[in-house]
C-alpha cells in the first residue's frame, strides 16, 4: 500500500502514471461537490430500478486486528492508523435487478475485448453461475470478475455522470467497523454474527437477498458475510507493514489479475472469516472450472461466493481523472 | 456399461488387466505393440485437432498433467485458429501457469484445412479432438486407425451414420487398448461420483424419473463475412448448422442427458417431444432451435424429461434432478434427499476441476501402460440420445433408438472443400430450411 502522496509532494504524483488512480478516488469537481452529504437514492437511469446510498463520514481508525482476535491471520497486522476521506457507500450488495439493468442492456455491445473509453457487456454465461441458489431481483448479483464489477461501475458513470466505484479494502474495513474495534460491528461473538450476516451456519449453503438481517452502526448491511465483496486493491500480505501510521486513503494498486483483495466473509464461511479485518485474496480456482482458453475475463466458474457493493466518493474526480481509473483497472 | 467406464469396477478390471500386463518382462513388447508410444524416451507426444477455445484449454490441461508430455502438432481448418491457439499456450499470462517449455510445435507441424489431422495424427502417441463435432467420427476413426490414445469432446457425432461409426471404432479401440476418454466431466467430477457411488448403493432406490435442463441465453454468433465461401461461412457459424454442431440439444445439453443415462446405468429406448425457433429467428442462427423439450422413455418405463433452451433473459437453469423411489438427488446442490429430509450433502469445497481431472487421469494411465478409459461408447450413446431427442422435436414424431440409429440417416457434406456445398444452403435472402415438425419426416 502506499499513501496519498499528493497531499505532501504534489509533483511527485504526476511522475508515477499509476498514482493517479489513487489521485482519482478523492479529487473534486466542485458543481457536484455541491451535493448534500446525506442518504440518498440512486435511480438507474432509463429504468424503475433504484438503489440506496448512505453517507460514511470521513475519519480516522486502526485498520486490521491485535494478535488476540480469534480467527487472525498474519495479513491482518500490524494495525495501524488509517485517515479515509468522505464517501457514500451501498447500504447493499449489488443486486439482480441491478446487475441486470446492465447485463441485459441490448444497447450495450457484448463483447470478448475490452476497449479504452468504451462500455461493453460481460458475455453470456454458458451455465448457471449461480448454481442453482436462484436469481430474484434482490439477490446479491455474484460470479462476476473484478474486471465484470468494474464495467458495471463504469457503465452506472455514463448513465448517470456519477463516479461510481469499487471502495479500497481500507475504506471497505472502516465502513464494516462502523466506528468500533471490536472483530465483528456487533461485538466479539461470533455466535452473535447469525442476526446480521449470512455465514456458514445460517445460510443452508445459499446466498440471500439482501437486506434480510440487522444492519451494521451505520446502516450498511450484509457487510459481514452473505457474498464477499470485490475491491479494488491488489492483495498483499505485507500490506500494512509497508503502511506509514496515519497514512489518508491507502491503496495497493493493481498489478497481476491475481491475487486481489475480496472482503466479508461469505454464505459458505465459517464465522471468523466474516471478521472485518478479514482479508480474502482472489484465486486462479475462482475461475478453474472454465473449459476454454483464454478463460473469460468476465465471469468465474468456481466464484459463487463473490458480489460487490459500491461506493460514491463525496468529491468526484475529474472527467480526466476518472477516464484514467478506469483505464487503468479494465486494460 | 457405464460402470465399467468411470466407476470402481472398472478399475478393479483394469488391476486385474494391468497385473496380467505387468507380470514380468512380457509386458514391454505386449505395450510398445500397443502403441503406446513412438517416443524413444518417456515423452507423450500430443497433437491437437481443432484449435478453437476449447482446444486451446484442452492442450493447456494435456500440458498441465504430471506426465512428461509435450504438443508436437496442431491442426485447424483455419490458420488464425491455430495461431491464437499457439499465441495462448505459449503466453506467460496463463491462471494455471506457463506450459510454453512443453510446446514443440514448430511451423512444419501446423497444418491447416480439411485434411490436416490425417498430417498430425502421426506425429503423436495421444490425440485432442476438439472441432466441431460434426468431424468427430472421422478424426476418431483416422486417431485409432493409427493406434492413438484419443481425449475427444462431447458430443462425438450430429448424426446416427456417425454414431454408427463411433460404436465400430470404439470396438477397435477396446481391442487395441487404446485408452479414449469423451469430454462429459461430469463423470471426472467428485460431486457427481460421489452421488453415483449412493445411488448405486441404492440410497435413493431404484430411478423413475429424472428432470434434465439447459436453459440460459445461448453462445457466440459469427456473422457472415465479405468473400467467404457458403462452406467458410457455416464452418466459422458452426454452432448454427446441424451437420457440424447437431443442434445446442446435442452441443450442450448432452451433458445433463448423459447423467440420467449414466445414474440409471440405461439409454432411452425412445423419444418424444416438441420444440421449434421463436425468438433466435435470424439468418445467422442458421437452422437450429432456440428451445427443445423432450421425453425419453427407458425399456422399464421410467421416463426423463429434458429441456434446453437458448433465449437471451430467460430463466437460467443448468441441472439434473433424478427421482428414485425412496429419496431425489439434486446434482448441482450435489445433494440427496427424501421428502425434504438431506440423506446426504457433498461438501463442496472438495470439488475439483474435472476438466483437469480427465486429463490427469488418461495421461497417468499412458504414463504407467495402462488400458484405463473407453468412455468412446457412451459418448457414442449419450450423442445418440440427444440425436434421438433432436430428431422427435423436428419431426413431432415418436423416434424409435433402434430405428434411428439403424436408420443411415447422415447429414454430412459428401465432400470436404471451402468451394463444396454444405448439405443446407440459404434461399435468395439468406435464410436457411428450418425442421417442421408434422412435415420434416425421417421415417415414410
Amino acid at each position: 500500500m502506499f499513501r496519498f502522496p499528493y497531499l505532501e509532494s504534489p509533483f511527485k504524483l504526476l511522475m508515477l502514471k499509476s498514482l493517479l488512480i489513487v489521485f482519482c478516488l478523492s479529487s473534486c469537481i466542485p458543481s457536484i461537490c455541491a451535493q448534500d452529504f446525506k442518504p440518498y437514492e440512486q435511480r438507474i437511469p432509463k429504468t424503475e430500478i433504484t438503489f440506496k446510498m448512505v453517507p460514511i463520514p470521513a475519519g480516522t481508525f486502526t485498520i486490521g486486528s491485535p494478535y488476540s482476535e480469534t480467527g487472525r491471520d498474519q495479513d491482518e497486522g500490524p494495525q495501524r492508523k488509517v485517515e479515509i476521506s468522505a464517501f457514500w457507500m451501498g447500504v447493499h450488495e449489488v443486486t439482480f435487478s441491478e446487475w441486470d439493468a446492465f447485463f441485459k442492456n441490448m444497447e450495450v455491445p457484448q463483447t470478448k475485448a475490452i476497449e479504452v473509453d468504451a462500455v461493453s457487456r460481460p458475455t453470456a454465461q454458458y451455465i448457471d453461475l449461480t448454481w442453482g441458489m436462484g436469481r430474484d431481483g434482490k439477490q446479491p448479483t455474484n460470479s462476476m470478475s473484478q474486471t465484470a464489477a468494474i464495467m458495471y461501475c463504469k457503465w452506472l458513470y455514463t448513465q448517470t455522470g456519477i463516479f461510481y466505484r469499487l471502495p479500497t479494502e481500507a475504506e471497505w474495513e472502516y465502513a464494516c467497523r462502523a466506528g468500533t474495534t471490536t472483530a465483528y460491528s456487533f461485538g466479539n461473538d461470533p455466535a452473535a454474527l447469525a442476526a446480521y450476516g449470512y455465514f456458514k451456519d445460517n445460510s443452508g449453503g445459499k446466498f440471500h437477498k439482501v437486506s434480510q438481517l440487522k444492519p451494521n452502526p451505520w446502516g450498511l448491511y450484509d457487510m459481514e458475510g452473505n457474498l464477499s465483496e470485490w475491491t479494488l486493491d491488489q492483495y498483499d500480505a505485507q500490506a500494512y507493514e509497508k503502511l506509514p501510521n496515519k497514512s489518508k486513503n491507502p491503496l495497493t494498486p493493481p498489478g497481476s489479475k491475481y491475487p486481489r483483495v475480496v472482503r466479508g466473509g461469505a454464505y459458505t464461511e465459517a464465522a471468523t472469516e466474516s471478521r472485518c479485518a478479514n482479508r480474502i485474496s482472489s484465486l486462479t480456482d475462482w475461475n478453474r472450472r472454465d473449459p476454454q482458453i483464454p478463460k473469460s475475463r468476465w465471469w468465474m466458474t468456481d466464484g459463487m461466493t463473490v458480489g460487490f457493493r459500491l461506493v460514491r466518493p463525496f468529491e468526484q474526480p475529474s472527467k480526466e481523472e476518472i477516464a484514467e481509473f478506469f483505464n487503468a483497472y479494465l486494460k | 456399461m457405464k460402470t465399467k467406464e468411470t466407476g470402481k469396477t472398472t478399475r478393479r478390471e483394469f488391476v486385474k488387466q494391468s497385473s496380467l500386463l505387468a507380470g514380468g518382462l512380457v509386458a514391454a513388447p505386449l505395450i510398445s505393440k500397443a502403441g503406446y508410444f513412438n517416443s524413444v524416451d518417456d515423452t507423450i507426444k500430443v497433437a491437437v485437432i481443432g484449435c478453437g477455445g476449447r482446444g486451446t484449454g484442452a492442450a493447456m490441461q494435456a500440458l498441465l498433467t504430471k506426465q512428461n508430455v509435450k504438443l508436437v502438432a496442431m491442426a485447424d481448418a483455419f490458420r488464425d485458429r491455430i495461431d491464437g491457439c499457439y499465441k495462448a499456450l505459449m503466453s506467460d499470462d496463463n491462471d494455471e501457469g506457463s506450459v510454453k517449455a512443453k510446446v514443440a510445435v514448430t511451423e512444419d507441424t501446423k497444418f491447416v484445412g480439411f485434411d490436416a489431422y490425417k498430417k498430425a495424427i502421426p506425429l503423436a502417441d495421444v490425440v485432442i479432438l476438439t472441432t466441431p463435432p460434426g468431424f468427430r467420427p472421422i478424426h476418431f476413426e483416422e486417431a485409432i486407425k493409427q493406434g492413438k490414445h484419443v481425449f475427444m469432446e462431447k458430443p462425438v457425432s450430429t448424426d446416427p451414420a456417425g454414431i454408427k461409426k463411433v460404436l465400430e471404432i470404439a470396438e477397435i479401440a477396446k481391442q487395441k487398448k487404446l485408452n479414449v476418454v469423451v469430454g462429459l466431466q461430469r463423470h471426472y467430477q467428485n460431486s457427481y461420483l460421489e452421488l453415483y457411488k449412493r445411488v448405486q448403493d441404492g440410497m435413493i432406490g431404484e430411478i423413475t424419473s429424472g428432470q434434465v435442463w439447459w436453459n440460459n441465453d445461448g453462445v457466440w454468433v459469427n456473422m457472415r463475412q465479405p468473400g467467404q465461401t457458403e462452406m467458410e461461412y457455416q464452418m466459422r457459424n458452426w454452432y448454427y448448422f446441424n451437420w457440424l454442431c447437431g443442434d445446442h440439444i446435442n452441443e450442450q445439453h448432452i451433458h445433463n442427458i448423459d447423467v440420467m443415462n449414466w445414474f440409471k446405468g440405461a439409454y432411452p429406448v425412445k423419444a418424444q417431444g416438441m420444440g421449434g425457433r421463436q425468438v433466435r429467428t435470424g439468418k445467422e442462427y442458421g437452422e437450429i432451435y432456440d428451445h427443445h423439450y423432450v421425453e425419453f422413455h427407458y425399456a422399464d418405463g421410467s421416463i426423463m424429461n429434458s429441456q434446453c433452451r437458448h433465449i437471451k433473459g430467460t430463466y437460467a437453469k443448468v441441472d439434473e434432478l433424478l427421482v428414485g423411489t425412496k429419496g431425489v438427488v439434486k446434482c448441482g446442490a450435489a445433494e440427496i434427499s427424501s421428502h425434504g429430509k438431506s440423506l446426504y450433502q457433498y461438501d463442496k469445497k472438495l470439488e475439483n476441476n474435472p476438466y483437469q481431472t480427465e486429463h490427469d487421469e488418461l495421461f497417468a494411465a499412458i504414463a504407467k501402460g495402462e488400458y484405463k478409459f473407453a468412455n468412446a461408447e457412451n459418448g457414442a450413446k449419450a450423442t445418440m440420445t440427444a440425436i434421438m431427442g433432436r430428431m422427435a422435436t423436428y419431426s413431432g414424431e415418436v423416434i424409435e433408438w433402434d430405428k434411428a440409429l439403424n436408420s443411415g440417416i447422415s447429414i454430412m457434406p459428401e465432400k470436404f472443400a471451402w468451394d463444396a456445398n454444405p448439405p443446407t444452403l440459404p434461399d435468395a435472402n439468406g435464410f436457411y430450411p428450418i425442421a417442421t415438425p408434422g412435415v420434416t419426416k425421417y421415417f415414410s
